[in-house]
């Protein structure tokens, strides 16, 4: 186990690295999400009423379209130098590979939703302090970075590169967006982790099916 | 140029292969006009929606059609994954192609079905945004393939994409189903409708089903063959130019 869980860990703890000293992605990131509330308020024209309906779209519009940054850095950053190669040729299991991807993609989205979620919670006015609001956003960027990182990996080896990413990734992810509007809306009118029902277990379900799928396909999509 | 044998192979067989698809599109031709001579002369006018439920009859068989050539490309795909034998990918490919179409086609038909139906073009039921969702997929297995760096990365990747596709309509169809934003099916959905078919629609129908299940299997064969020809090409070029380079440097 500790075989199969330090190389993620060496992964992972490699990416923050390159985060830390070159702070490109983190940070545009952050203004890509405040930019496109500030987009959403006026294409939408949010009034004190209309929060509650129109501020959860609004909120895994942005996280979703943010994240679509990370994931398309994830791996345009290793083939730059052709640094994915030198990472095939070590001896580790492309399924570690795969996991420190995906798990470098969620630290990176989470840092970000946790920065941007208390800003939207004061600018649209309602409380972000909510237990099952956590967990929905932990569970669903998990199924963002799972499929994502698959995508990705697909997306940096074709032609078209980055451009190919959200063409392929959105239409696989939308039960999430689903689930994660619905349940950031009760989340938001006060239901505790109970109260939200079905769309836990909707997302979790899908994070378990591609979290068994996404590793095995993965070492099939990077083999030369 | 010396010929391999495996090439001899497909040769002799080519000359038979033709006449029992050639036979099987007379069928098809024949079955389609004949279906067609059903539906707009045999089926009953329906009392509530006049000529336009006419649609129907193109549009559910389409709708069944591209959902099993979609199972074909899973099935297809999850083989060449497991296998990595090439005819498997045509097949899985040959079935997304008819299938992108068959879809395409769904959608344009419930289109003009819903507007003199429904008085909308387009409800945000479960069923129409699973369908939608399955287009959006299935072209992007198109996009990926088309992008790829080379054919047997366009094989995994199109693959790839018909598993992970197949198996997320399944989370999308529950996803939409329970999303309170939609509005249960109204009245006259095709399985409300089935329910009070009367007889001869319902045969029209049946035959209808008849009919596209061989245009079906007659475009993924022709499609299938047509790409095997095209593996041929594309191997003769290969090696007429290898046996060029080969003359030239022999001079």
């Amino acid at each position: 186990m500790t075989d199969f869980l330090r190389p993620v860990g060496v992964l992972v703890w490699k990416d923050i690295v390159l985060e830390l000293r070159s702070r490109e992605l983190v940070v545009s990131m952050l203004v890509f999400g405040l930019m496109l509330v500030v987009v959403f308020n006026f294409a939408l024209s949010v009034t004190p009423q209309r929060v509650a309906t129109v501020a959860p779209g609004i909120l895994w519009a942005s996280f979703a379209f943010a994240g679509v940054l990370a994931m398309s850095r994830a791996f345009a950053r290793e083939r730059e130098q052709g640094g994915l190669d030198g990472l095939l040729l070590t001896p580790v299991s492309r399924d570690s590979i795969f996991l420190g991807k995906a798990a470098s993609i969620f630290i990176f989205m989470v840092l970000v939703e946790a920065i941007l979620l208390p800003i939207f919670a004061g600018l649209m006015g309602f409380s972000a302090v909510s237990f099952a609001l956590v967990l929905t956003i932990v569970l669903a960027t998990a199924g963002f970075a799972i499929v994502g990182a698959l995508f990705a990996a697909i997306a940096v080896q074709t032609k078209s590169r980055e451009i190919l990413l959200p063409v392929l990734f959105f239409p696989v992810i939308l039960p999430v967006i689903v689930g994660a509007v619905e349940a950031t809306k009760l989340a938001i009118g006060g239901e505790s982790v109970v109260g939200i029902g079905h769309w836990l277990p909707l997302i979790g379900a899908f994070d378990a099916v591609f979290l068994v799928i996404c590793p095995w396909v993965f070492s099939l999509v990077v083999e030369e | 140029m010396s010929v391999a044998p495996g090439q001899q192979d497909q040769r002799s067989k080519a000359v038979l292969r033709p006449n029992i698809k050639e036979i099987f599109l007379l069928v098809t031709g024949i079955l389609m006009l004949v279906n067609i001579y059903m539906i707009f002369m045999v089926a009953p006018t329906d009392a509530n929606l006049g000529n336009v439920q006419r649609v129907f009859y193109f549009h559910f068989p389409m709708a069944i059609m591209s959902f099993l050539a979609f199972f074909t490309v899973f099935v297809a795909g999850a083989l060449y994954l497991v296998r990595r034998e090439s005819r498997w990918d045509n097949l899985s490919y040959a079935a997304a192609e008819v299938g992108v179409i068959f879809i395409t086609l769904t959608l344009l038909t419930g289109v003009i079905w819903a507007k003199p139906v429904w008085g909308a073009w387009w409800l945000w039921t479960p069923r129409l945004t699973t369908t939608l969702i399955l287009w959006l997929i299935y072209v992007a297995y198109m996009m990926i393939r088309a992008y790829a760096p080379n054919q047997s990365k366009a094989a995994v990747y199109g693959s790839v994409m018909g598993l992970i596709g197949f198996i997320d309509v399944l989370i999308v169809y529950f996803s939409v189903e329970w999303w309170p934003g939609i509005h249960p099916a109204p009245v006259v959905g095709p399985l409300a409708e089935s329910d009070s078919l009367e007889s001869t629609m319902r045969g029209v129908l049946g035959f209808s089903f008849l009919s596209f299940i061989f245009l079906l299997v007659y475009l993924v064969w022709e499609r299938v063959s047509l790409r095997s020809t095209e593996d041929n090409v594309k191997s003769l070029r290969f090696s007429l130019r290898r046996s060029r380079a080969g003359a030239a440097a022999g001079e």
